[in-house]
């Protein structure tokens, strides 16, 4: 086979693979919406509660990790160039914040748990930390991702493989911005003012 | 990089702009409700549009949705997610708040008079 042809079949391995984290990204949601939608129905159910978070708090938690879905594309952007001290420099970076905002939102947890606010208090308090607490292990994993993807691309540069790796964890990242975009929206703002 | 590749795979331009919109609609969001705490269902909606216009900006300059070449599976695929999601959502405010008009701790015997007009 001529080097022309296993580039195409190469090519289009990639866009298989691509598709199909795709495919799991989507039913991804499908989980997030049914904890969007227990969440929404058990949020008159509270013992007293929805004053209990700080807005500045949780929009600079929107922020930090708005950010970071930037630095990540930014590193995505960096990959596709070949550029591989950029591509370990903004994926740091996206991982740095990601890691500031996953100590926030276990300070928040921890916070809540002290002042007797736990999920064992009412339905309201149960939806919001599995819902919250959802995302957070989802940002967690993105996490160790990073942090592996950081060391193949330190020991082997940015090869086609990990090219391929990186623009499914950009996408994973995105992906988890925009479900917090949701989680900031109903959870905290609405949540707070109505 | 070919044009084409850069309008499936985004470039420093097209990630700035989602980064600057993104942070207008999400301290929009925060400006309107920050304070209150009296918003009724016209708040609730506007808050929703702005999560919604900017769940767009986010899929079209970070995740390049609809600028991949035909045939659009991912589209495709998006489009059945979202419709999945609106009936997960939506059926269930819509079922669960039936539930609650027939859960107003009456006797039964006072629902059914309310409902159907039958006295016993």
């Amino acid at each position: 086979m001529s080097t022309a042809a296993e580039a195409a079949v190469e090519q289009q391995n990639t866009s298989k693979t691509l598709f199909g984290f795709w495919v799991y990204i989507m039913t991804d949601c499908v989980l997030f919406a049914s904890l969007f939608a227990t969440f929404a129905v058990l949020r008159g159910s509270t013992a007293g509660g929805q004053e209990l978070f700080s807005l500045p708090f949780v929009l600079t938690e929107t922020l930090v990790l708005l950010t970071s879905s930037y630095t990540a594309g930014l590193g995505l952007l960096a990959a596709r160039g070949r550029r591989t001290n950029q591509v370990l420099v903004w994926f740091g970076i996206t991982m740095l914040l990601g890691l500031f905002f996953l100590t926030m939102e276990i300070t928040e947890f921890h916070k809540l748990a002290l002042e007797g606010n736990s999920w064992r208090r009412s339905g309201f308090l149960s939806a919001f930390f599995t819902l919250v607490g959802t995302h957070g292990a989802h940002i967690t994993t993105g996490l160790i991702w990073m942090s592996v993807m950081l060391y193949k691309v330190m020991r082997g540069g940015v090869t086609a493989v990990n090219l391929k790796r990186l623009t499914m964890l950009s996408l994973f990242w995105h992906f988890l911005d925009i479900i917090w975009i949701f989680i900031f929206t109903i959870v905290y703002l609405i949540g707070a003012s109505t | 990089m070919s044009k084409r590749d850069e309008a499936a795979h985004g470039s420093l331009k097209s990630y700035t702009w989602g980064f600057g919109l993104s942070i207008v609609f999400t301290l929009a969001a925060y400006l309107l409700a920050h304070g209150r705490t009296d918003g009724g269902w016209s708040l609730i909606y506007l808050l929703a549009v702005l999560a919604i216009i900017q769940l767009f900006v986010q899929l079209v300059f970070f995740l390049h949705l609809g600028r991949e070449s035909r045939p659009r599976w991912n589209l495709t695929v998006f489009g059945f997610a979202f419709m999945v999601v609106a009936i997960l959502v939506f059926g269930s405010l819509w079922i669960m708040k039936n539930l609650s008009y027939g859960h107003q701790h009456l006797p039964s015997s006072q629902v059914i008079v309310k409902d159907e007009g039958y006295q016993p």
